[in-house]
């Protein structure tokens, strides 16, 4: 039996020596998730930034009144929307998915799922959006000018370059842990090149409150679930004991 | 006409209505008494025995959240993935139900297997119950089939590629293969057609079936009457009303005790349900909040947890593998030659058999037998109260290396599991030799029942069965 479970760890061992892939990601401060201020901060960012070529058609703007995200229709409606829609319609772009394949390369993904879809082995979809949208550099050799660390050569450019500022990624070579004969092109270090209107600290509090949006898009009922799941378990741990007591009751006599 | 019964003058209201239905139906009386007050159980029930009751709770949770979500759920390609998330956000409760499903698909899995687990190691499938067994094998293969078409339901990238690997699985069957695939997509590739065809068989045509054997397994059961961990049969010693001394009725003993394991099940169900839906990605998978798209194929297809085992034995078929069961069938028919029991000509007629069956595995292409191989891995299940040969139902009177190969094979079934899980192994990798290993101790275990099986010193089975009181 040992000798068997040594194997099935051996097994396991190189499983998870088999798989690994780019940058660790950074976690994502999750608490922000469950704060009002940063959702209501990440929605008017996701609608500034995102909102022109990435659709979240899943996703209505007057659920944004829900609890979580606490804005009135009419907030929604004077900061959020253009004169022509309305505030119960789900949020899509004019950008046609041909032309933003013309246009980019590839068409935009749309985003209402997206913190849940980019979930994996490395972490949360979330922090890899985290990650992702505090990765970007320059680099001359690519059509847009920009490439990103955690999606070499993605198709969309630095949207938020004016508030992050430009950076240089600075690589650096180092011995392959798993040929040692050979080095590997390794990623050191991000380089400031010009300021952004948003210091380091900023920028990345202004990410986190992005993300936290896209999490609780990707799920708007994640919070109550939450909510609602305490209150099922603690009826049901009641409900065990009672059950418990009346099956003693019933089995006492069963000798 | 039957004599009509009389309420006592002046009984309560709840009796005169009892007997105004007793002359009415009384079959309703009849099959309570027969399948809950007066079913007599094993009173030995230990914590495996719950995982009965318990499929049949998921089972329902199934089909009634599955009403609802068809309420709002669109089979339609265009709009399929849409009116899932639609469900999700939009319905009032949409996503308690639609979790609820998503979770008891994999709950349904999880206490399935756990208890067909216990049918094997306490020889529930023995005489007389083989037919409860039997009715359990399809119930377990109209599950899958079940599952399999109820996953490309949500038109996700896994849905849609999942069942576009499963269905191409049919197409290596020889002759008929491509044209039986089409026939299942109902298109060239998976598409509008399939969706619907499929949607016709999750919501109506398999849970048709599915009842009816649940039904035909129950009725099966309480005509032979349950086992127990120790493999008494309690009907052997009964007292002067006939009742079995070593019974309880199902109504109210089980039933109060069935209520307990409901509870703490639910408990579980719900922790995953309302916190960790997705469970890391093995209940929900995270590919699957894409919508399908045939232009884009993931790098990495796995098909859900429950199925990985299968799937792993799928895989791990190649070549080589190939190669080594001919060596396997060989030298087993030319051992039955030397050594065998049978007659010459049985013999010699075997050896010809496995020479036809070499020459068979050779001619056809390693992924055809791999489907094979898959499938027989379930279809082996049906089997198997004709290959166990043991003298005792249970394990407990086995003689302790029995426990051993019962481990054996148990971890051969996880690892197959978790290997399904992941990418594939390299070809010729000690990853891909481990998953065909395991795949020979799955097949061994049954194939080799027959002898295994009865070796051994066993211990002495009681007249009456092990209990002690609350």
């Amino acid at each position: 039996m040992k000798r068997l479970l040594i194997s099935l760890l051996a097994v396991c061992a190189l499983a998870a020596w088999g798989s690994e892939g780019g940058p660790p990601l950074d976690h994502f401060p999750k608490e922000r998730v469950t704060d009002v201020a940063a959702l209501q901060n990440g929605a008017k960012l996701f609608v500034n930034y995102c909102l022109n070529c990435h659709a979240a058609s899943a996703m209505r703007y007057n659920r944004l009144t829900d609890p979580a995200v606490g804005l009135t229709e009419e907030q929604i409606k004077g900061n959020l929307l253009f004169a022509a829609e309305k505030v119960g319609e789900t949020m899509t772009v004019a950008l046609h998915a041909k032309q933003g394949k013309e246009w980019f390369g590839a068409a935009p993904p749309d985003l209402s799922l997206v913190a849940r879809s980019r979930s994996g082995g490395d972490g949360s979809g979330a922090d890899y959006l985290y990650t992702y949208l505090r990765a970007f550099y320059r680099d001359d050799t690519k059509v847009t000018g920009w490439n990103n660390l955690v999606f070499p050569s993605v198709a969309m450019p630095h949207v938020m370059w004016e508030l992050q500022g430009q950076q240089r990624a600075v690589f650096v070579e180092r011995p392959d842990p798993h040929d040692p004969k050979s080095t590997a092109h390794a990623f050191d270090h991000f380089e400031p090149i010009t300021a952004g209107t948003l210091s380091k600290t900023e920028y990345d509090a202004a990410v986190a409150d992005l993300v936290a949006y896209l999490q609780w898009m990707a799920e708007p009922a994640q919070n109550q679930r939450v909510r609602i799941g305490v209150w099922v378990l603690l009826f049901l741990g009641l409900f065990t004991v009672v059950a418990w007591r009346m099956n003693a009751a019933f089995w006492k006599d069963v000798k | 006409m039957a004599e009509m019964k009389e309420a006592p003058a002046g009984a309560p209201i709840g009796v005169k209505l009892m007997t105004w239905l007793d002359n009415r139906f009384p079959t309703m009386f009849v099959e309570y008494r027969k399948h809950m007050s007066e079913y007599y159980a094993p009173k030995n029930f230990n914590v495996w025995y719950f995982f009965g009751s318990l499929a049949m709770l998921v089972l329902v949770i199934q089909i009634v959240t599955g009403i609802f979500l068809t309420m709002h759920y669109k089979p339609d390609a265009a709009n399929a993935f849409a009116s899932v998330e639609y469900i999700m956000r939009d319905v009032p409760g949409g996503w308690i139900i639609r979790y609820m499903h998503s979770t008891g698909a994999s709950a349904f899995f999880i206490v399935v297997y756990l208890h067909m687990y216990r049918g094997l190691i306490y020889g529930s499938y023995r005489k007389p119950r083989e037919l409860v067994w039997i009715f359990g094998c399809a119930i377990f293969l109209c599950l899958m089939a079940e599952a399999f078409f109820g996953y490309l339901l949500p038109w996700g990238q896994m849905s849609y590629w999942g069942a576009q690997v499963i269905v191409n699985l049919f197409a290596a069957v020889p002759f008929i293969g491509p044209d039986l695939a089409l026939l299942i997509r109902g298109d060239y590739v998976v598409g509008d057609a399939t969706l619907n065809r499929f949607f016709a068989f999750h919501v109506i045509a398999v849970p048709l079936v599915l009842i009816g054997l649940v039904v035909a397994h129950i009725l099966a059961l309480h005509d032979v009457g349950s086992n127990n961990p120790d493999g008494v049969e309690i009907k052997a010693k009964k007292d002067a009303r006939g009742i079995p001394l070593d019974g309880v009725p199902f109504h109210p003993y089980y039933t109060a005790h069935d209520t307990l394991g409901v509870s703490v099940f639910l408990i579980i169900f719900c922790a995953v349900m309302f916190f960790a839906p997705e469970l890391g990605g093995y209940f929900l998978e995270y590919n699957n909040f894409i919508p399908a798209d045939p232009l884009k194929t993931p790098p990495h297809i796995a098909p859900v947890w429950y199925f990985t085992p299968y799937y792993t034995i799928l895989r791990a078929t190649t070549d080589p593998m190939v190669n080594a069961l001919c060596v396997i069938v060989a030298l087993a028919a030319l051992f039955n030659l030397v050594r065998g029991k049978a007659s010459m000509a049985a013999r010699v007629g075997l050896l010809i058999a496995a020479v036809v069956l070499i020459a068979l595995m050779k001619y056809f292409d390693a992924k055809f037998w791999g489907v094979v191989l898959m499938g027989g891995a379930v279809m082996i299940l049906f089997f198997l109260p004709w290959l166990d040969h043991s003298p005792v139902k249970s394990i407990r009177y086995r003689p302790g290396w029995h426990k051993l190969v019962f481990a054996l094979f148990v971890v051969a079934f996880l690892i197959l599991g978790y290997q399904g899980t992941q990418p594939a192994a390299p070809s010729g990798s000690l990853l891909e030799r481990v998953s065909q290993l395991c795949t020979l101790i799955y097949f061994a275990f049954f194939l080799l029942m027959p002898w295994w099986s009865r070796l051994g010193t066993f211990r002495p089975v009681p007249d009456r069965v092990t209990f002690a009181g609350h």
